[in-house]
């Protein structure tokens, strides 16, 4: 893969959580407008993974990386960046959706609006919703309540807020995990479409899931005496999940492990 | 760790095991039917038939049954695509045997062109590679699982030999023509069926190491 391919890399990267090293000498690349999904068992640092590659992580204390994160080429934690840009360009999804307690409009309205957007709100409110497969469950609604709607719906309203800033990356931790089947089915093909326009990065204990919605897959697991995670395999999603060259990913993805 | 998916899958290998057996029994009980014209044993070699067939839509079946209810991953999915082709691959041996019953009860009371010698030892070896073969499938054994394809000339020069036999018996005789051709039949039946042993061979390599390809028979190189 040529680095134009790349939208985001990590070179040694480290990841603290004060003394305690979390997350060791990650050296991959995600590559650009495919779903690379992050598997591994709990606790291995998928989530703290993620959460560094849109500066997330120092919202908790003591959190600190060494190595480097590049995006698009340059390092995310050079002292010129500001994070918030980056939360901007690279968004993120949860696991429980978490619409602001404001209107549907006002959900994605108002992070672009601070943004400085300028040209018509009500086009790009539109857009946004299309974009996550809202708009026609919504748009005679736009004024209720963000919270008024299902789970599914609302999650489908925080990736169209995270739409709404023109982002390049948008992460995913868990996004369908507190979704019945039907609601994780419209996640996951809405995935499939916004693939077409933005890089998404997963990280799904559900195993079926990764295998279905991904072109990439990286396993991690805990390593060596510190038990830190790392990512001990990195392929594309048809391989890890037919001919993995890991005996631990065998082991993991076909649930003989631990 | 999953307790029950390791039962089901042993139960599979198992039922694979008792279908190869039954078509290694049909082979061997085919050629014997028709060497000693026992119109009765070849009725009972057609009649295994159906429960081959019955054996192989059962392993198929569980086999559906395992992918939809455990979801099943790299070596195991491999494991389990490859009996799904390994038992469609044995039903069809069964058929070939079906056919040589079939050559022997239409010959009724013709008596064989000659004794037969050849054709039995085809027979002989064709169920021995299987055998060996199913057994390297369940274990997983690799190295036994490349080297068998090459017998596989052994049963081509065997059939070759037979071809030019019976030709011989049609030149000097055309009124042999058909018992010739009765013969020719069986030959070819048991020659196709050593061919798909090594279709056997390829999805243990499969199973072990990922890796699904052909495997060139020296017929390829000729």
């Amino acid at each position: 893969m040529t680095d134009n391919n790349s939208v985001l890399e990590t070179r040694n990267l480290n990841i603290y959580y004060g003394d305690f090293l979390a997350v060791t000498d990650v050296n991959f690349k995600i590559p650009r407008h495919k779903i690379t999904a992050i598997i591994g068992p709990s606790g291995c640092g998928k989530s703290t993974l993620l959460r560094a590659f849109n500066r997330m992580n120092e919202l908790v204390p003591g959190t600190h990386i060494q190595g480097e994160v590049l995006f698009d080429g340059r390092n995310l934690y050079e002292k010129t960046v500001d994070p918030v840009e980056v939360r901007y360009r690279i968004g993120m999804v949860f696991q429980k959706a978490n619409p602001f307690p404001k209107s549907i409009y006002e959900n994605i309205a108002w992070g672009a609006r601070i943004h400085g957007y300028k040209g018509s709100m009500d086009e790009l409110v539109e857009f946004s919703l299309r974009q996550a497969a809202l708009w026609d469950e919504v748009k005679d609604i736009l004024k209720q309540s963000g919270l008024s709607l299902s789970g599914g719906q609302q999650q489908r309203l925080c990736i169209a807020r995270a739409i709404a800033v023109k982002p390049e990356v948008i992460l995913m931790d868990e996004p369908a995990s507190a979704l019945d089947p039907i609601a994780t089915l419209k996640i996951e093909e809405l995935m499939q479409e916004l693939k077409q326009k933005y890089t998404i990065v997963i990280v799904t204990h559900n195993m079926q899931q990764a295998a279905r919605v991904s072109d990439y897959t990286a396993m991690m697991m805990l390593t060596g005496e510190t038990r830190s995670g790392t990512v001990i395999e990195f392929d594309e999603t048809n391989k890890i999940f037919t001919r993995p060259k890991d005996k631990r990913t065998e082991d993991y993805v076909t649930g003989r492990f631990g | 760790m999953r307790k029950n998916f390791e039962t089901e899958i042993q139960q599979l290998k198992d039922e694979l095991l008792v279908l190869g057996s039954m078509v290694e029994q049909q082979i061997l009980g085919s050629v014997e039917a028709l060497k000693k014209r026992d119109m009765d044993a070849s009725r009972r070699i057609r009649e295994m038939d159906d429960q081959v067939n019955a054996k192989r839509y059962a392993i198929e079946e569980q086999v559906m049954i395992v992918i939809a209810t455990q979801q099943p991953m790299a070596h195991d999915l491999r494991l389990l695509a490859s009996i799904l082709e390994v038992s469609g691959e044995l039903e069809r041996m069964g058929d070939y045997a079906k056919g040589i019953a079939t050559v022997s009860i239409r010959m009724g009371d013709q008596v064989l062109l000659k004794p037969l010698i050849d054709i039995p030892r085809m027979a002989q070896k064709g169920a021995d590679m299987l055998h060996r073969a199913l057994t390297a499938f369940i274990n997983e054994d690799v190295e036994t699982a490349r080297s068998i394809p090459a017998e596989d000339d052994e049963v081509d020069e065997l059939y070759t030999q037979i071809y030019h036999e019976l030709m011989m018996f049609v030149i000097q005789d055309p009124k042999t023509i058909e018992r010739a051709n009765w013969l020719l039949w069986v030959a070819h039946n048991l020659e196709r069926l050593a061919d798909r042993v090594t279709n056997i061979c390829e999805r243990t390599i499969f199973i072990a190491t990922g890796e699904l390809k052909e495997i060139e028979s020296t017929d390829d190189k000729k």
